[in-house]
């Protein structure tokens, strides 16, 4: 594996029974690069994910994720990426504080480093106000996050992101991408999904998945040149349903 | 008027979900309350829909009274709420046919409105409604709250979570629904599809910002916008934000969409400023205020 690439990708394909969910999809991505992975509902993306934070086996094809293969080490994959549900997952009747803690403890941080590292993101993300209350109470905004603080706790190389902005404010938006955009200035990777188009112009390179396939792979720029449109929305229009 | 809201309020324990909300819609019009999760949404849906008792104010929706005829309104509205609220244990026609017999009516009477929807999801007529996709489950709601032919329709975020295609179609299948006659009042939590709608109102913790036409309520924008591209994002994004003469600064796709305090504000100024930041390739011209930009600067 090349030093400067944390995710490599080789005819991945997933089967459920006679459904191919995923169907022999290649990439690569680099370090502290800003992945979109788009697709239309169904198209794959969740499927593909899976696989590749080592919760899913692959029916086929190879692909390691932060210098570990799927098959052979899933749980060193597990422990050097962060990831972040569509689906919120903190412990909504625990406070901003305990869930930190207990996130802190399952990835294996001493006492120590929680300390530091609660202290560093209360700080960086004003949560002054809000660290003893509980989590359920807070507006989604808030909660999105600090999950992706929450991921991103014990350092990971990479964090998937799977359609962390949907429904949020849109100045929270974009202050989440904000958070995004710094993350991977400082080097770490960033695999994310997203429903916004305008989300996708903030990415280094996007993807798009078409019933299981990759179909189309390039800076947003190239792939607006490539489809002759002025935005990502005319891009995914024209790809996503043939 | 198809919907009329007047001073409505609603509170939960001690925490407010609307102040003083009115509005009115038209017989015929595609309304949208536009505004984030947590706006207050989904609590002025029930109580259009008579699923929830206001603190104050009155409503009426199909010029029944919310509170007095519950039952009419019942009779004449669909709702679409945003959680999939069908029964996913039935098929995708049982849960059809049950909410046609719960109304008195049945598939084939109503058989035209559904049509151009229903075909798209009747291969899968036999499939249990959990074990659809995103989109067709999505179709299926809308199915069921049209079946009884209603006179005015709720939609909750239908579309949220939905990709752009769907989104597209979605929309698209609400227009031709609107040629029917059909009222609709539809919310979403994004910005694009408020374009779409014949009227909005800008909508967050509980208070209507604004209503107006989408074409009227981009030019409320106080300032002019300005798109500026370089050649590293959040390099970018943070220089704007530390300049001193900064009004706005948001990242809107390939472009930041800035905005300055001066009134005699000269682009040149800010080119040399971002020269000196370092950044490359700069540009910086003139764009139309956009329904975001509008929302944003309301919000703020």
């Amino acid at each position: 594996m090349k030093e400067d690439t944390v995710i490599i990708v080789e005819n991945l394909t997933k089967n459920f029974g006679d459904f191919t969910a995923v169907n022999n999809i290649s990439f690569e991505v680099k370090k502290g690069e800003i992945f979109g992975f788009l697709g239309a509902n169904g198209a794959g993306k969740t499927t593909a994910m899976k696989m590749l934070i080592g919760i899913s086996n692959p029916t086929s094809g190879n692909a390691q994720v932060a210098g570990f293969d799927v098959y052979k080490n899933p749980n060193d994959i597990k422990k050097n990426i962060g990831y972040m549900s569509q689906k919120f997952a903190l412990y909504d009747d625990l406070t901003v504080k305990e869930n930190i803690t207990f996130f802190g403890g399952i990835y294996g941080l001493s006492r120590k480093k929680i300390e530091e590292k609660r202290c560093q993101l209360v700080e960086e993300l004003g949560l002054q106000e809000i660290v003893n209350e509980l989590v359920g109470s807070l507006p989604l905004g808030w909660k999105q996050k600090i999950s992706f603080s929450v991921a991103l706790l014990h350092n990971p190389k990479i964090v998937f992101l799977d359609e962390p902005t949907g429904g949020v404010d849109p100045i929270t938006r974009r202050q989440f991408w904000e958070m995004i955009y710094k993350t991977a200035h400082e080097g770490t990777t960033i695999f994310v999904t997203t429903h916004y188009m305008d989300e996708a112009e903030y990415c280094d390179r996007v993807s798009i998945m078409v019933n299981g396939k990759i179909e189309a792979l390039n800076t947003p720029k190239k792939l607006k040149e490539q489809f002759k449109t002025s935005t990502m929305n005319d891009v995914f229009l024209k790809l996503a349903r043939g | 008027m198809s919907i009329s809201v007047q001073n409505i309020s609603k509170s939960f324990k001690d925490k407010t979900a609307l102040k003083n909300i009115s509005f009115e819609v038209q017989e015929g019009e595609l309304f949208g309350l536009i505004g984030p999760d947590g706006a207050g949404k989904t609590t002025l849906f029930r109580i259009l829909t008579t699923l929830l008792f206001a603190d104050s104010g009155t409503a009426t929706v199909a010029n029944f009274d919310a509170i007095n005829d519950y039952k009419k309104i019942r009779n004449n509205v669909g709702y679409m709420p945003g959680k999939f609220s069908l029964y996913q244990d039935l098929t995708v026609e049982e849960n059809l046919e049950f909410f046609a017999t719960i109304f008195g009516t049945t598939i084939e009477e109503n058989y035209d409105l559904i049509k151009d929807i229903y075909v798209q999801i009747e291969p899968f007529k036999n499939r249990r409604a959990g074990k659809l996709s995103g989109g067709m489950k999505q179709k299926l709601a809308l199915c069921c709250a049209l079946i009884h032919k209603p006179k005015v329709l709720f939609l909750d975020e239908p579309t949220t979570g939905v990709d752009p295609v769907s989104r597209k179609e979605f929309w698209e299948m609400l227009k031709r629904l609107q040629t029917k006659g059909i009222t609709m009042l539809v919310s979403t939590p994004y910005m694009d599809e408020a374009a779409l709608c014949d009227r909005i109102a800008l909508i967050q913790d509980g208070k209507i910002l604004e209503i107006d036409t989408p074409q009227h309520i981009v030019k409320h924008y106080p300032k002019t916008i300005y798109n500026v591209s370089a050649n590293n994002m959040y390099q970018l994004i943070n220089s704007l934000k530390n300049y001193e003469h900064n009004y706005s600064v948001y990242p809107f796709g390939e472009f930041v969409h800035y905005s300055d305090k001066r009134n005699d504000f000269n682009p040149t100024d800010l080119k040399l400023y971002l020269e000196k930041q370092q950044l490359q390739n700069i540009q910086i011209s003139k764009t139309a205020a956009t329904i975001e930009d509008t929302f944003m600067e309301l919000a703020k």
